[in-house]
C-alpha cells in the first residue's frame, strides 16, 4: 500500500516552483532519505505530503487522501518536524507538550511516554522553551509529533542540533515507525547518518525526485 | 489579445466621451442655476450655481455603492468556488469604487460649503457612511496587495470584501440610529420643483456615470486579466528553468 | 476553551497587556488631558469619547500580540496538523483577547475616574456596555487578526482595517457611556444592545470565516 503517491506535481512558493514536477511513491513500512543541494525542494516536499501546501497541478495523494481536494485530514495523520520548533516560547516544555498533546486529543500517557522516550530531562520541564538549547527543543518538537503516533513521518533535517545520544533516539524512531508499519521521509545532509536506517534514498533537485540506483537494504 | 480594449469597449469609451462633453453642455450651459424667489420676503433664495454640482455628485455616490455591490457579490462566488474571473471583478470594481466614493465626498464637500454653510456636517447619516465605505474601501484595497498565492490573496479579499458590505449596513444603522437626522435633502426627483431639463441632465449623468463605470471596470478588469496570464506563462518558463537545475549536477 | 487558556497562560508568564498595552492606554488618556488643556469641564464632557478612543488604540496593539503569538516559530501550522477545528481556535483567541481586553478596559475605568474625574451614575449600564463593546472589539479583532495573520505588512494594515470595522463600536460605546455618566441624555440601554448584536454578528462571521482565513495558501 502506498502512503504517499506524488505524480508530476508541482508547488508554487509565490510564483516561484519549488516543486517542478516531482514524482515520489512511498509505500507503508518504508523509511526513504531525501537529500539533495540548498533550495532543491526536500522542505517543499516534505510540507506539501503535511497538507501545508497545495499542489498547483500534478496528482499528489498521501494516506490515501487526494491534497488537492482534501488537506485537512490529512495533518492529524502525519507527525512533521520542520525547520521551526512549533512550540510556544512563553511556555514551559510541559505546558507545550500538554497544550499540543491536548490539541490533537492524545492521552496524556502517551505524551509522556513521548517525552520519556525523547530523554528530556525531568529538570526541563518546567523550563520555558525560550530558554532551551537548539536541541533540546528539537527533542521537544519530536515529543510532540511522536505522541501523536503519527502513520507518517516527515522529518526535516532532524538530526541538526542533537548531540549524540539524540540522534540515536531520531534513528531508532525511523527505524522502529517503519517496521510498525509506518512509512518515513527524512530528509537530511548527512548521508553517512541516515543512510543505515533507510531503506531508499531519493535525490531532489530542482523541484523535481530522482530516484537513485542501487539502493540497500539494510537492518 | 495584447491591448485591454476591443471594439465594444471603443465604442463604449468615444461614447462616454462624447457623453462627457454633452453633460458639460448641459450642465454649465443649458441648464439654469437653481434660482427661486421666496415667498414672503421677496429675495432671491436657492443653490444658485452650486446646484451644478449634483451632476457628478449623485452619480458618483450611486457608482460607489453599486461598484461595492458589485464587490461584495462578486466575493461571495469567490468564496463559493474559487472563481478568478470573479476575484477579478471584484477587485477591479474596488478600485472605481473607492475612487467614485472619494469623488462624491470631495464634491459633496464643496456643494456642502455654500449651501450647508460647512465643509463637513458630522452627524449625517449618509456623509458617514460614505466616509466609512471610502476608509473600509482603502483597508479592501490594502489588504488585496498584501504578499502571498494568488488563490490565498483571492480568499483573503474575498471575505474582507463580503464584510466590507456588511459593514458598511452596520454603520448606516448605527450612525442613521444616532443622529437620526440628515441634511441631505429628500430625493426632490418626484418634485416638481425641478425644472425639465434639470432633471433629464440628472438622469443623464447618472446614466454617464453608470456608463463610465462599465467601461473602467471592462478594462480595469482585462487589464488584471492579462497580469494573471503573464503570471501563467512566466510559470511554464519557471519550471523549465527550476528542472534545468538538476542538468550538470552529478546524483 | 483550550486555546483561550494556552493564551492567557502566556499572557500571565510574559505579562504584554499588563505591562505594555495598559500603561500605552493610560498614556493616551494623559496625552488627551495635556491636549485639552487640563480644563476639567470638558474632560469630564468629553470622557466617554476619549475613553473608547483609548481602548481602541489599545486593542490594536492587544490584537498584534495575539497574532503574534501563532505567528513565531510555526505554531500557525502546528495548529494547522493538531487538526483542532478552525472555529475553536478562533472561539479560543477571541475569548483570551476579550478577557485581556476587559483587564485593560476595567483599569482604565478607574483611571478616568481618577483623571477626567468622571461622574459614574448608572454602574450597572457602565459595566453592561463595557462587556458589549469588547465582545465586538475582541470578535472582529481576531477575525481581522487572522486575517492578516503572519504577514509582514500586518502592523501598518491592521488599524486601517479594523479601525473603520470598530467605528459602530465606538459610536455605540459613546452613547452609552454618556447615559451611564449623565453627560448626555440618551437611552443607553439600546445603545448598549447594539454593541450585543455587533459582537454576536461578528462572532458569527468570525467562527464561518476562521477556517478559510488559517490556511496559508
Amino acid at each position: 500500500m502506498s502512503v504517499v503517491e506524488l505524480d508530476d506535481v508541482v508547488v508554487l512558493l509565490g510564483r516561484f516552483p519549488a516543486l517542478a514536477g516531482a514524482s515520489l511513491r512511498v509505500d507503508a513500512g518504508e523509511a526513504v532519505l531525501l537529500h539533495g543541494p540548498n533550495g532543491a525542494g526536500k522542505s517543499t516536499l516534505l510540507r506539501l505530503c503535511a497538507g501545508l501546501l497545495r499542489p498547483e497541478s500534478g496528482s499528489a495523494r498521501v494516506l490515501d487522501t487526494d491534497l488537492g481536494r482534501d488537506r485537512r485530514s490529512v495533518r492529524p495523520r502525519v507527525g512533521y518536524v520542520g525547520h521551526q520548533s512549533m512550540l510556544y516560547d512563553d511556555l514551559t516544555v510541559a505546558e507545550n507538550i500538554r497544550f499540543w498533546g491536548r490539541a490533537a486529543g492524545v492521552s496524556t500517557e502517551q505524551q509522556e511516554a513521548s517525552a520519556r522516550r525523547m530523554r528530556i530531562e525531568e529538570r526541563l520541564f518546567d523550563v520555558p522553551v525560550s530558554r532551551l538549547s537548539a536541541g533540546q527543543r528539537r527533542r521537544t518538537s519530536i515529543a510532540v509529533a511522536a505522541a501523536r503516533r503519527p502513520e507518517l513521518w516527515l522529518l526535516d533535517e532532524p538530526h541538526a542540533g542533537l548531540d549524540q545520544s539524540g540522534r540515536d533516539i531520531v534513528d531508532a524512531l525511523i527505524t522502529d515507525a517503519a517496521a510498525s508499519g509506518g512509512a518515513v521521509l527524512v530528509a537530511s545532509h548527512e548521508l553517512d547518518r541516515v543512510e543505515p536506517v533507510v531503506h531508499r534514498r531519493v535525490t531532489i533537485i530542482g523541484g523535481t525526485a530522482v530516484e537513485s540506483e542501487g539502493t540497500t537494504r539494510v537492518r | 489579445m495584447s491591448a485591454t480594449g476591443s471594439r465594444t469597449t471603443r465604442v463604449l469609451g468615444v461614447a462616454v466621451l462624447i457623453g462627457a462633453a454633452l453633460l458639460v453642455y448641459l450642465a454649465f450651459v443649458a441648464t439654469d442655476p437653481d434660482v427661486r424667489i421666496d415667498a414672503t420676503s421677496g429675495e432671491e433664495i436657492g443653490q444658485f450655481d452650486a446646484v451644478r454640482l449634483i451632476y457628478v455628485h449623485v452619480p458618483a455616490a450611486i457608482i460607489a455603492y453599486l461598484a461595492f455591490f458589485v464587490t461584495a457579490v462578486g466575493s461571495a462566488v469567490v468564496l463559493k468556488n474559487r472563481s478568478v474571473w470573479w476575484d477579478l471583478v471584484a477587485g477591479a470594481s474596488a478600485e472605481i469604487g473607492s475612487l467614485a466614493a472619494a469623488l462624491a465626498l470631495i464634491t459633496g464637500s464643496i456643494w456642502g460649503r455654500p449651501i450647508w454653510n460647512t465643509w463637513w456636517e458630522w452627524g449625517d447619516v449618509r456623509l458617514l457612511t460614505t466616509l466609512v465605505l471610502f476608509m473600509l474601501s482603502l483597508g479592501y484595497l490594502a489588504v488585496r496587495r498584501l504578499e502571498g498565492t494568488a488563490e490565498m490573496r483571492a480568499k483573503r479579499s474575498a471575505v474582507v470584501g463580503l464584510l466590507l458590505i456588511v459593514n458598511v449596513i452596520i454603520v448606516n444603522r448605527s450612525v442613521e440610529w444616532w443622529e437620526n437626522q440628515t441634511l441631505h435633502q429628500q430625493s426632490t426627483i418626484a418634485d416638481a420643483t425641478i425644472e425639465d431639463l434639470t432633471l433629464f441632465t440628472l438622469f443623464f449623468s447618472m446614466f454617464l456615470g453608470l456608463a463610465a463605470y462599465v467601461w473602467m471596470l471592462i478594462h480595469r478588469f482585462r487589464l488584471a486579466w492579462l497580469e494573471r496570464q503573464d503570471e501563467r506563462f512566466g510559470l511554464d518558463e519557471a519550471i523549465e528553468r527550476r528542472r534545468a537545475e538538476a542538468e550538470g549536477v552529478s546524483t | 476553551m483550550l486555546v483561550a487558556q494556552k493564551d492567557l497562560r502566556i499572557e500571565l508568564r510574559s505579562k504584554v497587556a499588563l505591562n505594555q498595552v495598559v500603561p500605552f492606554a493610560l498614556l493616551v488618556l494623559v496625552l488627551f488631558g495635556f491636549a485639552l488643556d487640563a480644563d476639567r469641564a470638558s474632560l469630564t464632557n468629553f470622557t466617554p469619547g476619549l475613553y473608547w478612543v483609548a481602548i481602541l488604540l489599545a486593542s490594536v496593539l492587544a490584537v498584534h500580540r495575539s497574532v503574534g503569538l501563532e505567528a513565531g516559530e510555526g505554531a500557525r501550522e502546528g495548529l494547522l496538523l493538531s487538526g483542532m477545528r478552525p472555529e475553536s481556535v478562533y472561539l479560543g483567541k477571541t475569548l483570551a483577547l476579550i478577557a485581556q481586553i476587559l483587564v485593560v478596559a476595567l483599569m482604565m475605568l478607574g483611571g478616568v475616574v481618577i483623571l477626567y474625574e468622571a461622574p459614574v451614575d448608572d454602574g450597572l449600564l457602565l459595566v453592561a456596555a463595557l462587556f458589549g463593546a469588547v465582545l465586538g472589539v475582541g470578535a472582529a479583532g481576531t477575525l481581522y487578526g487572522a486575517l492578516l495573520g503572519g504577514q509582514r505588512a500586518r502592523e501598518t494594515v491592521l488599524p486601517i482595517l479594523l479601525l473603520p470595522v470598530l467605528s459602530p463600536v465606538l459610536i455605540a460605546a459613546t452613547r452609552a457611556f454618556g447615559d451611564a455618566m449623565g453627560t448626555v441624555a440618551t437611552d443607553g440601554w439600546q445603545w448598549t444592545g447594539l454593541l450585543f448584536g455587533f459582537g454576536a454578528i461578528y462572532l458569527a462571521l468570525g467562527v464561518v470565516s476562521h477556517g478559510v482565513l488559517m490556511e496559508e495558501n
